[in-house]
């Protein structure tokens, strides 16, 4: 395996679009470690991009966002002044992954790269709306963070490019966010069902909603019927049991031995309840 | 793969070591720098019991490639003492009984450390949260819970 | 053991149970604390050797095939690759033998697989190289081509007519005609006559229930440091719970005189049984003869997963009878259990602890040892009864509540007692099961009011505790403090129990005693750290070597003094004149005595070998509340507490961790912790991220009672401790699953969908 330290995307870029085999990039490694450990990748090429200038930093962005870092951690975006309060559930959801140990050292866009159904942080992004900005040989492009994904452990990702930034939308007045996962233990599992919520409200009523769901099908899902059956409502049990449906109609998930299909729609209605009415309250709290 | 030359700092100390970069900074502080104090209950971040911080944040060694020690500062469980003086924590856990065969306390003491560094005056909650993710098969996590919360209290009225 | 050899020493300290004890019932801190808190203390993997190669194990991704062929040549040809090692390299002189009577052959058929890898993760060959990357890369050069048998890992399935054969003649003689060859132990007891107790009573519920494996979770994998000549001696360093036992075993399997082979113990990071146990050891010995060096060989978490451990799984059916005044009438139990590849499923064990906390006219259990593909298990804390205490202690709790009566005294009206005839066949000398239900009667917990959602379950549990071999020797310095050498790793603190029972006999503090773990070469044999028999068995042989010591000290007395030996008493820690000479000479305090020994007759030292058979059985009583999210199917465990005979409590806080420990992992096994197989035959949760054992934020503090009821059987009246703690776990919160949400479980382990499926069918029926 040989591993590089570039100074810039420039030169990881370059580094990755003339490597062989199998390339894979480090940044909080809690994902590639793991393989590595338990022989299930071994890169022929590893490029630690946490020299690259910027790559700690979360900044405000011109738009009134956030653009945070590729190689900021967990810890950092929970410890952080602002966001918390603007995103509670992007940095709940972010949050959640792994232990405090491992959110010391993983980050958001690892978890998106890692592309697992099941990823914490994803299906509160993919609520949020948020992007990344893609680099490669031919140049940096935005994407959607729910176009990353292609399947479990796959990506849209091209060859030789690289994810260099997050990007939050801004958050605005009456936006509110939530994100919550069911797992067996209290702590330390996989989510055998995660659910991102994401509103924003005009007086009691819903004027935007997004929902996305996480462990219940082959890449996070955005369920897009959410905001036809919120909008205009005031999340009346109409409205829940609305997105409830919704919610278990989106679920093409496998039996596992995580979790039953079974199991797994029956917690993705649970789920869109309780995490739309957290949301509502933020949203609502924050007008 | 030649062997790539670290430079970091462990426990205070600068340390030069030559690493495969495919060795975890675990495998280089037990193999190449004798700190078995950090110990590999899984090599895959589940347990915890190789906990270190890195730049004073809280760390599995075995997440982390020992390459990536460059230029960083190291804690681990064999700098918590204070020359011959124990650390609070140590001292409580000794006195608590909040080990009954001693391998996850290495990596619970630096976790629990840490956590008093940032947080004084911890919750029961947020104590037993905080280490969620250090593993312990022997106790039930009770007199570690009562250890951890006794030496806060104990260091706040010291302060 | 007869009682009377645990009468009061003449001269001695009085050695009744209730004595004023000075040192034993303290809580002094651990000896080897600060090696723990510091990172200094050396656990298996923590040694290393001059010139030492590291070595790494291929195993089987397959359940059940035929070896047709290993390649090992491109592996060996592999530059710092320095050996390999296949069956071959082991003893052909290890006879093979049915059920347990071929436990050595089972053992290294285990250690490296021969015609047949018998399980996912069975290990075919091993490399030692010059560093551990090299190793694990040559791993992968290893060709080696297998043939596909038909598999089982289910303990009912295995049972089945055409069911594919683990092993043909693996049964011994004990198994009835006819029965599928996977059977290969069967065990049967009771007494009375159950049908005509069915026939009395006014309620009888019939039940069948499982329990999956779970894994003893010992946070520190195995690992060893291994040097062998071919001379044929050899040291040994490994992680333990009975460095004999792997010298002997180690001894057999590679051709060598035991005493050739010294082996240590290092530090054990948690055993729970699983550590009593071979696996790596001669491995790495037999590598390290064909390397001519050092190699250590530490195994990684999905080795120990897919590996070592774990306990059986169950398949069970109870029926018990009850009249409406809560006396049970008659109890029938039969006992599945699959324990891997290997005879040695701790069905005996389910089948006498089942019913051990009743006093039952008529009592009737049968069980069954059967093979499957998966790994061979290994003890687990009171290995067979807490699955045992799961479906027995279920039916009593859906008895009352049918019944209506009170879940404790009905356990109460029927707790056996001294002089019960247990239903595994003695007689009880003194227990203690009837203080534990008062002791869980009288705590606030049990009258505690609990929240909407909430629910209270209780259940008892029983271990018999063991003895066995044991040998002590303490030595006596100059300036009067003593060393302890024991040869049972202390795993949870028992240097400090002795060091208690040493200080009591001889009269100086507990910090003038060092207890050693001694290796095999520097004290005679001692059985393994296992059935709660450190304390008990270790103990009294501390106590007796002490005694011994005493003994020669106070001979040295009364030569000083020129009276009788007889005429000497042992007063807190001085010799003193007793009878006529009362009071002729000043004491003499035990430095006194030392200080000079080399010059009144040399060294004082004391021993003591035996097998102590008084070890005294110990009983539980456990309170739980638990919480159930109607929604989710999740279960909180929101209060604990636990109450437990410990006979007498030497080492208080190391007995209350003990408690704590046991019900912290029955909560898992009772909750999340299970070996999930897919149907390829292959484990798919080697991991500590999906073999979820509970985290720091899963438990409440979990409360002790310690209560004593001394063991007739040791003279300070201890009973293990270790185990009994981790029985009534699983039946307790399965019992407050019921009262929570109204439905029964009688599959472990509870997990939320099983519980969710439960309460679909409550609404069904509603």
């Amino acid at each position: 395996m040989n591993y590089y330290k570039p100074a810039t995307f420039d030169e990881a870029i370059a580094i990755a679009s003339g490597a062989e085999g199998i390339t894979r990039i480090l940044a909080g490694g809690t994902d590639v470690l793991v393989q590595m450990r338990s022989d299930i990748v071994t890169p022929d090429t590893l490029i630690d991009i946490k020299a690259i200038d910027g790559v700690k930093d979360i900044t405000r962005a011109e738009d009134g966002g956030w653009t945070i870092g590729v190689a900021v951690c967990g810890a950092e975006i929970s410890e952080h002044p602002d966001l918390p309060r603007e995103w509670p559930g992007v940095v709940e959801a972010i949050g959640l992954i792994g232990s405090t140990q491992v959110q010391g050292r993983a980050t958001p866009v690892g978890n998106l790269c890692n592309a697992s159904p099941a990823a914490d942080s994803v299906p509160a992004l993919v609520a949020a709306g948020a992007e990344v900005t893609v680099q490669g040989p031919n140049g940096p492009r935005r994407v959607a963070v729910e176009d990353i994904p292609t399947g479990p452990g796959r990506t849209s990702l091209q060859k030789g490019e690289i994810i260099t930034a997050l990007h939050l939308p801004p958050r605005g007045k009456g936006g509110g966010d939530a994100y919550q996962r069911f797992i067996p233990r209290t702590e330390m599992d996989i989510a055998v069902v995660g659910c991102g919520v994401n509103l924003r409200v005009s007086g009691q009523v819903i004027t935007e909603a997004r929902m996305a769901l996480g462990a219940v099908a082959p890449t996070v899902e955005r369920v897009r019927g959410a905001a036809d059956a919120l909008v205009g409502t005031k999340l009346e049990d109409s409205a829940l049991d609305a997105l409830a449906d919704l919610a278990q109609a989106a679920c093409n998930p496998i039996d596992d031995k995580r979790g039953t299909v079974k199991f797994r729609t029956h917690l993705a209605g649970v789920y869109a309840r309780r995490v739309a009415k957290i949301a509502y309250e933020r949203a609502r709290a924050a007008q | 793969m030649k062997k790539i030359h670290v430079t970091t700092k462990i426990n205070g100390d600068t340390v030069e070591f030559l690493c495969d970069p495919r060795e975890t900074l675990l495998d280089v502080l037990r193999d190449r720098l004798g700190l078995t104090g950090a110990k590999e209950g899984c090599g895959t971040g589940d347990c915890g019991a190789c906990s270190v911080t890195v730049d004073g944040r809280l760390t599995c060694s075995c997440l982390m490639l020992g390459v990536e020690a460059e230029g960083h500062e190291i804690g681990t469980v064999e700098g918590i003492a204070d020359g011959e003086e124990l650390h609070p924590l140590q001292k409580k856990f000794i006195e608590y009984a909040a080990l009954q065969c001693g391998i996850c306390t290495p990596g619970i003491l630096v976790a629990a450390k840490n956590l008093l560094e940032r947080n004084p005056d911890p919750t029961e909650e947020e104590v037993r949260y905080w280490l969620a993710g250090n593993l312990c098969r022997c106790t039930g996590y009770d007199k570690i819970i009562r250890a951890v919360l006794d030496t806060a209290a104990e260091m706040r009225e010291a302060s | 053991m007869a009682l009377d050899e645990y009468k009061p020493q003449k001269g001695g300290s009085e050695l009744e149970t209730d004595h004023q004890f000075k040192y034993v019932g303290t809580r002094p801190d651990r000896p080897d604390g600060f090696d723990k808190v510091t990172g200094r203390a050396r656990f298996g993997a923590d040694m290393y050797a001059p010139g030492m190669l590291h070595a790494a194990i291929l195993r089987s991704p397959h359940a059940h095939a035929r070896i047709v062929r290993i390649d090992t040549s491109k592996a060996e040809a592999m530059e710092g690759v320095k050996a390999v090692v296949t069956r071959a390299d082991f003893s052909k002189n290890v006879p093979f033998a049915p059920g347990m009577a071929g436990e050595f052959w089972n053992i290294l058929e285990n250690v490296m697989a021969g015609e047949k890898v018998l399980y996912d993760g069975h290990a075919v060959a091993a490399v030692a190289a010059t560093t551990p990357l090299i190793a694990r890369d040559a791993l992968k050069a290893i060709e080696v081509e297998y043939e596909i048998l038909p598999h089982v890992t289910d303990v009912d399935e295995a049972m089945k007519p055409d069911a594919p054969v683990i092993r043909e003649g693996a049964a011994d003689k004990s198994v009835p005609e006819g029965m599928h060859p996977n059977v290969v132990r069967y065990h049967e007891s009771g007494h009375g006559d159950v049908e005509a107790g069915f026939a009395e009573a006014d309620l009888v519920i019939e039940d069948h229930f499982t329990t999956e494996a779970t894994h003893q979770g010992y946070i520190e994998p195995h690992a060893c440091l291994a040097t062998l000549g071919s001379d044929g001696k050899g040291e040994l360093w490994c992680c333990t719970q009975g460095h004999w036992y792997v010298q002997k075993v180690c001894a057999a399997l590679l051709d060598l005189e035991t005493a050739n082979l010294r082996v240590t113990a290092s530090e054990i990071g948690g055993g729970f049984g699983g550590k009593t146990t071979v696996f790596i050891e001669p491995v790495a010995l037999a590598l390290s003869r064909k390397a001519n060096r050092p190699v250590k060989l530490v195994m990684s978490r999905s080795e120990v997963f897919r590996a070592t451990g774990p306990t059986a799984s169950a398949s069970m059916d109870i029926k018990i009878g009850m009249k409406k005044d809560g006396t049970i009438t008659a109890a029938k139990g039969e006992f599945r259990l699959q324990g891997g590849a290997f005879p040695g499923a701790p069905m005996e064990f389910t089948a006498m602890c089942a019913f051990a906390c009743y006093n039952l006219k008529n009592v009737h259990q049968v069980g069954y040892d059967v093979m499957t593909n998966r790994p061979k298990q290994a003890a687990y804390r009171a290995p067979g009864s807490p699955m045992a205490a799961f479906a027995v202690e279920s039916v009593i709790d859906e008895l009352c509540n049918r019944l209506g009566l009170d879940p404790i005294e009905v356990r109460l009206k029927n707790a056996a007692r001294e002089g019960t005839k247990a239903s595994y066949g003695p007689t009880f000398p003194r227990i203690g099961l009837v203080e534990t239900l008062e002791a869980a009667k009288a705590h606030p917990h049990y009258s505690a009011p609990l929240k909407p959602g909430q629910g209270r379950g209780i259940s008892c549990g029983f271990w018999f505790n063991h003895g066995g071999e044991t040998s002590v020797s303490l030595a006596l310095s100059e300036d009067g403090s003593a060393q302890v050498m024991v040869g049972t790793p202390d795993i949870g603190g028992s240097r400090a129990s002795m060091a208690l029972m040493a200080a009591e006999v001889l009269g100086i503090p507990f910090e003038k005693i060092r207890v050693t773990i001694a290796d095999t070469g520097s004290l005679g044999y001692n059985e393994i750290s296992h059935g709660s028999r450190v304390t008990y068995a270790s103990g009294l042989a501390t106590i007796k070597a002490a005694q011994d010591a005493v003994r020669k000290l106070r001979q040295r007395a009364a030569d000083k003094w020129g009276i009788d030996v007889e005429a000497v008493d042992w007063v807190d820690g001085c010799a003193v004149p007793s009878g006529p000479n009362a009071g002729d000479f000043d004491p003499l305090p035990l430095a006194e005595i030392t200080k000079n020994m080399g010059a009144t007759g040399g060294p004082i030292s004391g021993h003591y070998e035996a097998t102590p058979e008084g070890a005294g059985v110990s009983f539980a009583t456990h309170i739980v509340d638990a919480e159930v999210d109607r929604e989710t199917g999740s279960t909180r465990v929101v209060r604990y507490t636990v109450v437990q005979d410990a006979g007498k409590a030497i080492h208080p806080t190391y007995v209350e961790g003990q408690f704590q420990g046991g019900a912290a992992q029955g909560i898992g096994w009772a909750l999340n912790e299970e070996y999930i197989y897919g149907p390829d035959g292959r484990l798919q949760n080697p991991g500590f991220l999906d073999y979820r054992i509970p985290v720091a934020s899963d438990l409440p503090m979990i409360d002790t009672v310690i209560v004593e009821v001394p063991n007739p059987g040791h003279p300070y009246g201890v009973r293990g401790v270790g185990e009994t703690s981790i029985c009534p776990p699983l039946a307790a919160i399965a019992n407050a699953v019921s009262n929570a949400a109204g439905v029964r479980l009688r599959d472990l382990p509870m997990r939320p969908s099983r519980i969710l499926e439960e309460l679909e069918k409550q609404q069904g029926d509603a």
